[in-house]
This record gives structure tokens, sequence and C-alpha cells, in this order.
């Protein structure tokens, strides 16, 4: 495997609206996802396994009497923490279940249950009798208990940052905003619930586990489990080629994983499968933690920004250490000459928090965002004038230059197709029959990440063919579409006369997708690898050669800051009565390098929107802290947008290409989308109303007295 | 899987005699709101008594001893009675309720019966791992001090603040509907008041039926006068979501001035909770913002909120306002 020095392609296919390759089989219901594979290791029918999960939040498991769920017609096998295989390492707490006696948080996996069926292994698993020494816990976020510091903040950044003198510049400034901003806890929730199939089998006197698993990346699960389990990586292999949504909860595997992998090893070769439910899914597969953002802007009457602080105050589980980097946007998103930001968690006896849709970003941005639109109000600017005046010449955080920062071309240009022009300055101007109207803006930005450790292999066929591999996944996005477009334009022949394959563990590794890094990731390896197979085998090769290869970075990548930008538009109305918020308009017009198909982009994009929609008036976890766990755990209980909500979204982009980031000029699209949409909304809630609402959802209850 | 006897009577009789005779027999219509319970734990029946195939689906009207009634046949589903063209022009406020419930598909499961027998959607009712009066007499009401957006603020007992979450049921309590109900005793009309109760100490009983009693009709008096009717549904989201709080309402005005008055309101108790107090205040009078105002607060003198509900005040006489000057307004058009 070679390192390769890529060269930037000619856009062929790329730039092109290919249609998703994989849609037949999607919209005709004949592609299978994880646990709709049969026929897998043999004939014996897969058996349905079933989680038991904990009932005290914290505490010691005293007892576990399977005697009536095993007496139960179908089921099969109970275990628990006394009748697990073991594991040879324990030290990811959230993965190493059912190995002793403790309970760490309320829906914590205690007992599996095994079964002919699936109705079978839920009655047995409901017939389990659990009993528990009960201790006391803690599961309430409070300004009081968030005093923890992390050592590193997600994904492995300073958890403080300090430069220049904050206290003194805010003491000096003319202007100063000084706010808490709250964010709720939110649940993933993708369509496709967490779902894995396993079956144990040996090959040449070695144990090898097999799985279809839904997973934003299979190489990751093997990382996680084979060390775990005893094996090395290459006795796991794990499949996903097809998965119904991730937004970072199957970014990494979680407990069920680790349970279907247990449970299989007792069953003597026989595959076992398991779907987590909803109710589930809101204590096992992560969610994003509530933050608390503590935000202090000082400027000049100009508007110019001298202080910019941002503490932010958030949870972990104390099972296992997730810290959200909730104040990392606002490390480099305007320039200051004093600026501070800091993450403090509360360690608390919950569920554990992962990755949820732009980590940290969201979140942040939001809090930050907000804080900027107030500074506006409190310096008689207009917002977007006040962006102009804090543009840095170089990226604050860092000190190097950004590669392509056009964050003001995304506002102009929004403001143009927005209609900013004819906003009127103050809140409160428009009432239309019994609906305030108002507008708001918000800036977006999202880091452009490459991840190492990325080959794939290009393989000549017969007739003029390539097989081109990656273990990548597509979750959805369209990846499978866009690389066979960068694929097709690296090897200079056409989209269909590539075989892509993708989403197996076997091939060459690749990256988890998630990060919005996922195509530039994978798209330059290929690009590497077709041409390194080109310089090796040149135009005409002989069906069966391969070349296999990862991308060297651009040595010029050294000497930049690379980021996404972006900015969305949003305008409100509620209504004066009911406080009812609606937003008919939304559009977002983003700086994301060269986009490698319209069609694909724009879904991301407008997704990222509605996410962010959602986000801002709707989705809300309610855990309840006398017991643990969250109590709002279905979809008719935690909202996000309907239909109806979505009315008209709308994504446009610059164009250009960012040909230092990738071979492909493209830089990678997903959170982006999201990052700045619930301020934009929250944003235009005040400009309707007067009525500063400073923590998230918008629900209507907060305008009950506009 | 739970073994279940899955019984599909002849006749209503049947039905009833069926539900009757099995300790562990409950009625299934639509099964939107019953299958759920199955899977969440919370209803675990041994015998389902399927009634969906009675011949109860009729929309019609009936002369009866005090005039003409619309008598809407228990397994009438959703989507059909909010279509139906009488409904639509004498009792928009039916029409309405329903369409602001749920969604298409669930309309077109879900019948009239079963709508306004649906439980309550509170969170610890639903999770079988909480305490809940109303699911287990005696554990102690979880909702009490927990999630609360959806409690109760009138009515409610220390032993449950559950809401009643039907659409349907505000809309129907001011048209002064009968509920027509077949017993081990035979057939009797009970008013639509007081088909739905309040928890009191016994917060498990949502209504005054016996277990085995079968609604067989709902009966909507035609009275000969034109009532303006309507429904309003304040959510968190522009659909598929229950009420935070409802306002049904139905006047008749004469000369600016109302001759009938009647209002209900969802999201706030137990049951649908008719506005008495505020509907007195309102006879006779013209319908002005400070007198809808004035009406409501006198309504709400006995509410108890709590930091979570402490919004559906605000939002309740907010709502009943805007309902009432677009009715009026309607009225005197
Ligand atoms: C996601 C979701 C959203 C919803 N949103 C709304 C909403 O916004 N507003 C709203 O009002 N509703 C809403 N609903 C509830 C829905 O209206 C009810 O589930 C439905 O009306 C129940 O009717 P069914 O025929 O399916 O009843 P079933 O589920 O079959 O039965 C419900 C209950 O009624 C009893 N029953 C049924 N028929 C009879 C009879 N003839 N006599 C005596 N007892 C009987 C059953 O034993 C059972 O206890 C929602 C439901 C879901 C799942």
């Amino acid at each position: 495997m070679t390192e390769q020095q890529t060269r930037t392609i000619s856009p062929r296919s790329i730039g092109t609206s290919l249609d998703r390759v994989d849609g037949r089989e999607k919209v005709t219901g004949t592609a299978s996802y994880a646990v709709e594979h049969a026929d897998v290791n043999g004939t014996a029918a897969p058996l349905s396994l079933w989680l038991v999960t904990s009932t005290v939040a914290k505490g010691r498991i005293t007892g576990v009497d399977a005697s009536k769920a095993l007496a139960h017609h179908g089921v099969s096998a109970m275990l628990d923490h006394t009748s697990a295989p073991r594991l040879a390492q324990t030290d990811n707490a959230e993965l190493a279940i059912l190995q002793d006696d403790r309970v760490g948080f309320r829906g914590q996996v205690v007992a599996l249950v095994l079964a002919e069926t699936s109705e079978a292994a839920r009655e047995g698993a409901a017939l389990v009798e659990v009993t528990y020494e009960q201790e006391p816990h803690e599961a309430e976020l409070r300004e009081d208990n968030a005093t923890y510091r992390p050592d590193k903040v997600n994904p492995d950044v300073e958890t403080d940052t300090d430069e220049g003198d904050v206290d003194a510049a805010l003491a000096a400034a003319d202007v100063v905003v000084d706010q808490t901003y709250r964010t709720p806890y939110e649940h993933n929730n993708p369509l496709e619930p967490h779902a894995t199939l396993a079956w144990w089998e040996e090959r040449e006197g070695r144990e090898v586990l097999s799985m279809f698993d839904s997973t934003q990346g299979v190489h990751g699960v093997v990382q996680a489990l084979a060390p775990m389990l005893g094996l090395e990586n290459d006795q796991v292999r794990v499949r996903a080629p097809y998965v119904g949504g991730g937004f970072g909860s199957k970014g990494e595997a979680h407990a069920h994983v680790m349970a279907v992998a247990l449970a299989a090893r007792t069953t003597a070769g026989r595959p076992v499968r398991l779907a987590v439910t909803r109710q589930q899914m809101f204590s096992l597969t992560g969610y994003r933690t509530a933050t608390i953002s503590h935000v202090r802007l000082g400027a000049g009457r100009d508007g110019r920004l001298t202080a910019i602080e941002h503490a932010v105050q958030e949870q972990t589980s104390v099972v296992r250490e997730f810290a959200e980097q909730t104040a990392s946007p606002t490390r480099m998103l305007y320039a200051a000459p004093n600026r501070r930001t800091s993450h403090r968690l509360a360690q608390l006896d919950v569920a554990v928090p992962s990755w949820m849709r732009a980590p940290g970003e969201m979140p942040g941005m939001y809090a930050h965002e907000v804080a900027m639109d107030e500074l506006a109000v409190a310096c008689g600017l207009d917002p977007i004038v006040l962006r102009e005046r804090n543009e840095p010449d170089l990226d604050p955080e860092t000190g190097k230059p950004f590669n392509d920062r056009r964050l003001l071309d995304c506002l102009h240009r929004g403001a143009d197709r927005f209609g900013w022009s004819t906003r009127p300055a103050g809140p409160r101007a428009r009432l239309e029959g019994d609906w305030w109207v108002g507008t708001g803006v918000a800036s977006a930005t999202y880091p452009a990440m490459r991840q190492p450790g990325n080959q794939a292999r290009v393989t000549a066929l017969d007739g003029g063919r390539y097989e081109v591999a990656i273990g990548s996944v597509d979750i959805g996005t369209g990846a499978r579409t866009v690389l066979t477009q960068i694929a097709a334009d690296a090897l200079e022949v056409e989209p269909s006369d590539i075989d892509l394959a993708i989403a197996d563990s076997l091939l060459p590794s690749a990256t988890v997708a998630g990060g919005s890094s996922g195509t530039s990731s994978w798209g330059s390896a290929i690009v590497a690898a077709a041409q390194l197979f080109r310089e090796d085998h040149g135009a005409h090769p002989d069906p069966g050669v391969h070349t296999t290869a990862s991308a060297a970075d651009d040595p010029a990548a050294e000497d930049y800051a690379f980021h996404s930008f972006g900015a969305v538009f949003a305008e409100a109305r509620v209504n004066r009565w009911t406080g009812e918020v609606r937003v008919p308009r939304l559009h977002g017009v983003y700086s994301v390098g060269r986009v490698i198909n319209p069609r694909t982009a724009r879904s991301q994009l407008v997704g990222g929107l509605v996410m962010g929609l959602s986000a801002g008036l709707f989705e809300e976890s309610h855990r309840d802290p006398r017991f643990g766990h969250v109590v709002t755990q279905d979809l008719a209980t935690y909202h996000v947008a309907s239909h109806a909500d979505v009315l008209d979204v709308d994504a446009e982009w610059l164009e250009e290409s960012d040909e230092v980031f990738t071979p492909m000029g493209s830089r990678g699209i997903g959170e982006i989308g999201i990052v700045g949409t619930a301020a934009a909304v929250a944003n235009a809630t005040f400009h309707a109303t007067g009525v500063r609402v400073r923590s998230l959802p918008l629900t209507p209850d907060h305008f009950l007295d506009a | 899987m739970r073994a279940l006897d899955h019984r599909r009577p002849a006749t209503a009789q049947e039905a009833v005699d069926l539900v009757a005779r099995h300790p562990g027999a409950t009625f299934l219509a639509g099964g939107s709101n019953l299958v759920d319970h199955l899977k969440l734990g919370v209803a675990s029946p041994d015998v389902l008594v399927d009634v969906r195939r009675l011949p109860l689906d009729g929309i019609e009207r009936v002369e009866g001893e005090d005039g003409a009634v619309l008598r809407i046949g228990a397994n009438v589903r959703n989507s059909d009675l909010a279509a139906h063209p009488v409904v639509r022009s004498r009792f928009p406020v039916v029409a309405r309720a329903l369409l602001a419930g749920a969604s298409g598909q669930i309309r077109n499961q879900a019948t009239t019966a079963g709508n306004l027998l649906q439980r309550t959607r509170c969170v610890y009712f639903q999770d079988v791992t909480t305490p809940c009066n109303k699911r287990e007499p005696g554990t102690g009401c979880s909702a009490l001090e927990g999630y609360g957006r959806y409690n109760a603020i009138l009515g409610a007992s220390p032993d449950c603040v559950a809401t009643h979450p039907s659409d349907l049921a505000v809309g129907l309590a001011v048209l002064d509907a009968t509920v027509v109900v077949l017993g081990l005793e035979g057939e009797r009309r009970i008013p639509f008041d007081e088909l739905h109760r309040l928890p009191g100490d016994r917060p498990g009983a949502d209504t005054t039926l016996a277990r085995s009693d079968l609604v067989t009709a709902v009966e909507l008096p035609l009275d000969p006068d034109v009532h303006r009717s309507t429904y309003t549904k304040v959510r968190d989201r522009a659909s598929y979501a229950f009420a935070l709080v409802s306002v049904a309402a139905s006047v008749r005005m004469e000369e600016g001035r109302t001759t009938d008055v009647r209002l209900a309101w969802g999201g706030v108790a137990h049951k649908p909770w008719r506005a008495r107090r505020a509907e007195a205040a309102l006879a006779g009078q013209q319908i002005t913002e400070d007198a809808v105002r004035a009406a409501v607060d006198l309504e709400l003198e006995t509410t108890t909120t709590n930091r979570d509900t402490a919004y559906k005040v605000a939002m309740l006489r907010n709502t009943t306002v805007m309902t009432l000057l677009d009715l009026a307004e309607e009225a005197s058009r």
C-alpha cells in the first residue's frame, strides 16, 4: 500500500446530478437493511434477542430470576452478568456489558433474552425479574454541579482557551452582552433503529464473528469490538450495505452491538438479531447533552468586538466520558483580541452521550449567534453589518490564513435572495392578521476535516470496467453515488463503468461517515488509488491488475485553516394569541468547496436546515432526574418537525473549488446545513415579537406575552 | 408472545356478554391506542373482543323523542366522520377537532368510540417502569412532580394529573351529545358530559362505563337553529401533536348578543372541560375581548398550576378570546 500525492481531477461526472445509484433498490424495498438479511450462515433462521434494561439509575444487581422467562414458549436462553461470555478488555464501560453487577444508569443493559421470535423474546424479557440494591444517584445537570474539567473535549481539542485579558476588555467595552443560553437534551432518532445481526463460525481453526450492523463505520465497529472479545481485527467482519440514517448515533458501536456479539457467542453458530426499540434508543444509542452557555461579548459602539467569552456547562456520564465541544466554533468565528472559552461538566449517573448532528458546533453556534444578534440590537446595527465589522484576517484560533473564508459572500448573497434590505430595523414591526412577522439571520461554520487512515483499491475488470473498493458506508447521504462519480472522473471513465464496493470491513479501511469528513476522506483515497493505478497500469490495463493507495496530505494544506461557511435566513411568524411559531421561509447559502452532486448536496443541506428548524422549534428530551431516564421516549412526545412545519426551505451554494483541501475541490457537506439554523430562527422570533427567548426549543409557551 | 384470544362476535350483545364473562377481556376497535398499550405492557388483556365488524358504522338522521338527531355509529372512522357533509355543515367543531388530531393514516384506522375511550398520553402512564395510579392503583403519581407540560390544571387530584387526549371529545362536549351504550342490562343513553369523569381517588377509571359496556353510537341533536361552532387546537408543532390546550366553542347570536354560548376546553383536565361558569358569564352578552377574558378568568379561579403548567392559563385565555372573537364575527356576518 502506497501513499500517493494526488493531483486535482478535472470534473466530468462531478458537478452533475447523477441519479442515486441505489435509488431503485431503496424505493422498491429491495435494499436489505441490517436485520433483514436472511440465509446467513446456513439455514437456521436467526434467533431474536431482546434487551432487559435496568430500572434503577445506580446500584448493584442482587438477583436475576429468569424462571418465568425461560418457561415462556419460544424462549431459549437468558444471559446476565453471571452467565454472559467474559470480555478480554473492559475499559470501555459503555460496551463492557454484563461483566459485573454494577448499574451505572437507568436503561443500561442488565440481561439478554434469546428466543425463536421477536415476540417471544420481548415477552421473555418482560418476564425476567431483576432485583437491585439501589444507591442514590445524580441525574440532573445544574450550574452548581457542572464543575468538572475534562482533559480534552470532543474530538480531541483543548478544554479551555484564554487569550489577552477578557475581563479588562469587558470592563472597558462600550457595549456588553452578558447572557446565558440553554439547549435541551436531544436524541438522534434515525428512521432505522439501531440493529445488528451476527453469527460466529470457525474458519481455519480460528473464531470469526460476522455482522450486519446499522453503523456509520464498519471498521470502527471492528476496532471497538475485536480487542474486547479477545480477537484480532481480522477475526471480525462487519458489513453495512444499507443504513437508514445515523446522525452520529451510529458513529460508534453502542452497547447493543456488544449484546448481539455476546449472545451469538453462545448459540453454536446460529445467527442472532436485534433491533433496538425506539424507547431503548433514548438510553442506549447516544444523545446530545443539554448545554448552558454563558456568553459575554464586549464591543465598541461601532460593534467591533474587543472580547468574546463562552463558558459552557454540560454533562457527561460516569460510565464513559463524552465532552461536547460546544465552545469550539466561538474560537474561530469572529475577530477579537481578547477571547476565552471553557467547558465544565457534571458527571452524572446517566446514559452515555455521544455524537449528534454537529456535536459542539450546533449548540455552540446557537448561543454565539443569538448573542451576536443581541449585540447588533445593542449597537443599533444591522446584524449583517455587525458581522462584516468582525471579519477576521486570519483564523483567530490558529493564526493561519483561512483557505477560502467566504462568510460575507454567503451573507450578502443570502441577503439579496431573501430580500433582507426591506427588513424593518426594529423588532415587533409587522403584524399580519393574528401573526407577528419577523426575519433573522445567523452565520454557519463547520471545520473541513480529512481523516487519516483511508485506503482505496482499484481493480481492472473485463470490458473497460473497474471495481473501486473502500470500506466506507452510505448512511443515506448519497455517498455511494458520489464516490462512483469521483472514481469515474479520477479514472477518466463513465460512472457506469465503475463497480463500487463499499460497506464491508474486508475492504480497504475507511473512517466513519461523520463530521462531514466522509466524501473528502474516502474520495481523496479513491483519487489516490486511481491515479496511482493509471501510473502503474496505464490506460488499458489487463483485467485483474489492481492498486491500493491512500492519499498523502497536500503539503500546502499545513499552512491553512479549512472551514466551510454559510448564512441562514429565516422568516418567523408568531401567533399573538397562542404563541405558536411558524417558519414560512428558511434559506441557506453555503460555501462548501466544489459540489460533487447537486441533487445529493441539496438534499443534505435542506435536510440540515430542516433538522436545525426542528431543533430550534421542537426537539427536547425530558430527563426525569428522580428516575434518571428520559421520559419523553417516543416520537409522539419527542417532537421532530412534521411536514406541515417545513414550508419554503431552500439551499444554494457558491460556485468554487477548494483544491488545496481535496483533489476533487470539495470540502464536505453535512453538518454545515444545521449549525446556523436554530439561531436564525430564534433571531427571527425576536424580530417578530420583541421577546428574546434564550433557550431552545422555541415552544409557544414562551411567546404568550407577545 | 403472550397468548391472546381474538374473538369476533356476530352481534353487539354477544360482544358485551363476552367481555362480561371474561375478566381479562377488552374491546378492540381500530387498535391504534390499544395495540400500542399491548406492546408497552400498559394493557395485558387475554381476550380481545374485536367489535370492528359489528354493523355500527352508519351516520344517519334519526327522529328521536326530543327531536331529530344525527346518529353516529361507534365504528365510524374518524376520517369518514370528519368528511361527512352534514357534520361539516352543521357541526364544523367535530370535523375540525377530528382533523386537528393524529394523522391521516391514524384517522383512517381510528373509530368514534375508540377515540372517545382512548387513554391518557401521560408519559408515566405509558412507561411501566414508573409508578402511576391510573395504571397501577396505589403506586403513586409520577407526573405530579415530574414532566408536567401536558398535565391537568382543572379538576385534578393528588392521585392523578392526567389529561384526556381526545380532540373529538372536546368538540362533542359543546354539542350536548348523547352516548348510546349497550350493557348487560340493555341499552341506555348517557349525556356526553357524564361519560368521562374526574380522577378523584379512583384515577384508574377514565369514564363512568362498566367494563362490559359497549358504546354503540353517539347522537348529536339536530337543532333547527344554526349554531356557529369551531375548534382551535394549540400544539407544539403544526401537525401531529396532542393539544397543549384546545378550545371548542359554539355560539348563536342575535342582534350582536349571544343567545346560546357553549365552551369546552381540552388539554386541561381528566375530561373535556365544559366551561359552564364562563358560559354563564357570557350569556346574553356581546362578545368582546374584555368580556371573554373576564369570563375565562372566572372559570379559571379554581386552577392549580405549577412551573410546568403555568403557561396554560394565559394560553387558554388567549385562545378562547381568539376563538370566540372569530366565531362572533362569523355569526354576525
Ligand atoms: C401517533 C398518534 C397520534 C395521535 N394524535 C391524536 C390527536 O392529536 N388527537 C386525538 O384526539 N387523538 C390522537 N391519537 C389517538 C387516536 O385518536 C386514537 O388512538 C384512536 O381514536 C383510537 O381509536 P381506535 O378505534 O383505534 O381505538 P382502540 O385502540 O381500538 O381502542 C381504544 C379504547 O377504546 C375501547 N373501545 C373501542 N371501541 C369501543 C366500544 N365500541 N365500546 C367500548 N369501548 C371501546 C378499547 O377497549 C380501548 O380501551 C393519536 C394516536 C397516535 C397513535
